[in-house]
């Protein structure tokens, strides 16, 4: 990962910052000075007031999966053009060239402590992480070979919801990750959800919010419609903090607010209850966890 | 109830006038303008056949919300033999936005839900403009799930704007709502048959359209989001709704090019909302006859099928390396 590569800072209630190219920025919640190599060696995370920054999925994923274990699936998958519509090709084509991703979601097989997973991770960089067919579909069959190959399935979400482009397409990639996870749920196999800044929509709608354990990151935001929106239809005041993590949570939608630094101990504390013990570790020798 | 003609609709409503005038005036004068007469209705007849057989996606749309159009209580009174309406979701409350209950169609027994408008303001208090809160959805599982339990077929009519967009709807989880819709719909073991029969906005439409049979009204549309909502995000004005309708692909034809819809159900000319007795007939045997292809098949051919009928939508590219 370069450590000059420019910050993405266009989150959700975020002002977007017009830094220059360089190592020094101000985080937004405290204005502290930040240097880069500070931020990238702390998750992302300003060592000052703990702010959350979006993390590319290529660090969630390290940050997450045991070392070495990690294969990911479907890269290859590519998005089309199935509405005609205008421009989408090239905007799809300077995201994949901005992220080095093939869509907005990474998804792979690996270990935690030792645990099979089927992780998803969204990458808000690109197309604002929305959801199209690959989208929806590299999803799909991570949960799909979650089930057949009793892994656990985690996706970790960012999202503006599902993407216009592709029109009724990603409607139904709603429906058909969400339909997946029937399959995975009846299996008797965990799926956690967490939710990072921002997750809204279609993607809220379907396996977002289906976690049987649903973490969230501080202060990020989470909703169905956006608070333009409501404010727009229903002319309604905004309670204070809406949409929050904070909020989500005092109002009985979120199991817990952890911080990025405790995600991988959380993840797996779960794991610890609704898995077998592992005996194996992908790509390495039998290890007995205790 | 009064019509107010849709844009589109003033030239063929102005030529109606001028014949009516006409007519009147001949009326009290003894003056014979059969010939006169005729040669205008005819001229009516091909306006009107020119424009309706060549909608565009933004003039289905306002046919599809258009106020005089048949709701679903307008069809259950229309079509169906009984409605025993069941309220509540059990936990918060009734949403009228989303009737639901124990029904009779040609004879056969369903679980009806589905969305309801309202025609003027009070009726669209009650009705939320047909716009769901999560106690909608919830209840629609509940009596999708009792249906399930006594082995009830379920029949979903889905005409709205979309879910409500509200502070309530949120801290009540209407996002969830959905979510949990479509992964238990997915694994229901009785038939499924959705019909879009006005506006199908979005995840509020889909909420309850995970159907083995998806129908749709020629005029009613189905979308990823409004053609307004559209407009204003990738064309930065509302007022490209018509351009977004367009590029958005949101009609019954086009939807049944993408495999997302089984039939199109077909409309009066002008409209479901200019003659209910064809339209709610056209309805009914539509419904029916999915309901009768669908007889033959165990439960478990009933859940496996919509899984893949679902499974399969996405357009992309798989390169082999």
């Amino acid at each position: 990962m370069s450590f000059f590569k420019k910050l993405s800072l266009k989150g959700f209630g975020e002002k977007k910052k017009d830094m220059p190219e360089g190592q020094w920025q101000k985080c937004p919640a405290c204005e502290t000075m930040l240097h880069e190599i500070d931020l990238s060696e702390n998750l992302r995370v300003c060592p000052k007031c703990g702010h959350h920054y979006p993390l590319d999925s290529e660090e969630r994923i390290n940050s997450l999966i045991d070392e070495g274990t990690w294969q990911p699936m479907d890269s290859h998958l590519r998005t089309a053009n199935p509405l005609g519509f205008k421009a989408y090709k090239e905007k799809v084509e300077a995201s994949a060239k901005k992220t080095g991703l093939n869509e907005a979601v990474t998804t792979g097989r690996g270990s935690m402590e030792g645990y099979p997973v089927s992780l998803g991770v969204m990458d808000f960089r690109f197309q604002g992480a929305s959801m199209g067919s690959v989208v929806g579909e590299k999803l799909t069959r991570a949960i799909e070979a979650a089930t057949a190959e009793r892994r656990a399935c985690i996706i970790v979400s960012a999202s503006g919801g599902a993407r216009m482009h592709e029109g009724i397409l990603s409607l139904m990639q709603m429906a058909k990750t969400s339909g997946a996870l029937a399959m995975h749920h009846e299996a008797g196999l965990p799926f956690i959800s967490v939710l990072t800044h921002p997750t809204f929509g279609g993607t809220t709608a379907s396996f977002a919010t289906l976690g049987d354990i649903i973490l969230a990151e501080p202060k990020c935001i989470i909703g169905f419609a956006g608070p333009v929106v409501i404010r727009e239809t229903t002319h309604q005041k905004l309670p204070p903090g809406f949409q929050t993590a904070e909020f989500m949570m005092s109002h009985g939608l979120v199991d817990r607010i952890v911080k990025r630094h405790d995600l991988r101990g959380e993840i797996v504390q779960f794991l610890r209850y609704f898995m077998p013990a592992p005996t194996v570790i992908e790509g390495r020798a039998a290890t007995v966890i205790a | 109830m009064k019509m107010t003609p849709l844009e589109f609709e003033k030239p063929i409503v102005e030529l109606q006038d001028q014949l009516n005038e006409l007519l009147k005036k001949s009326a009290g004068q003894n003056i014979n303008v059969d010939k006169e007469a005729a040669a205008m209705q005819q001229k009516i007849e091909k306006l009107r056949s020119k424009t309706y057989k060549n909608l565009t996606s933004w003039q289905r749309v306002q046919i599809a919300r258009h106020p005089a159009r048949p709701y679903l209580l307008d069809y259950v009174e229309a079509c169906f033999g009984e409605f025993i309406e069941l309220h509540g979701d059990r936990h918060i409350g009734d949403d009228d936005a989303m009737p639901g209950g124990l029904a009779t169609i040609g004879g056969r027994r369903v679980m009806l839900v589905g969305h309801q408008k309202g025609r003027d303001t009070k009726e669209n208090l009650k009705r939320n403009f047909g716009c769901a809160h999560p106690e909608g959805y919830r209840k629609a599982m509940r009596l999708m799930r009792m249906a399930e339990k006594f082995g009830i077929p379920i029949l979903s009519l889905i005409d709205t704007p979309g879910a409500y967009p509200g502070v309530q709807a949120e801290e009540r989880n209407i996002a969830e709502s959905i979510a949990f819709n479509l992964r238990e719909m997915m694994t229901l073991r009785v038939p499924v048959v959705a019909v879009i029969i006005g506006e199908g906005g979005s995840g509020g439409a889909l909420g309850i359209g995970v159907a083995n049979r998806v129908l749709m009204l020629e005029n009613a549309y189905y979308s990823v989001i409004s053609p307004e909502g559209c407009a204003a995000i990738l064309w930065k004005d509302r007022k490209f709704a018509p351009e977004a309708a367009e590029a958005l692909r949101l009609t019954a034809t086009d939807l049944k090019k993408f495999g997302i819809v089984d039939e199109v159900i077909a409309e009066p000319l002008d409209g479901a909302h200019k003659d209910l007795a064809v339209a709610s007939d056209n309805l009914k045997s539509a419904i029916l006859k999915h309901f009768c292809d669908l007889d033959g098949l165990t439960p478990d051919q009933i859940r496996a099928g919509r899984y893949a009928k679902f499974r399969k939508y996405g357009e992309f590219t798989e390169p082999t390396a």
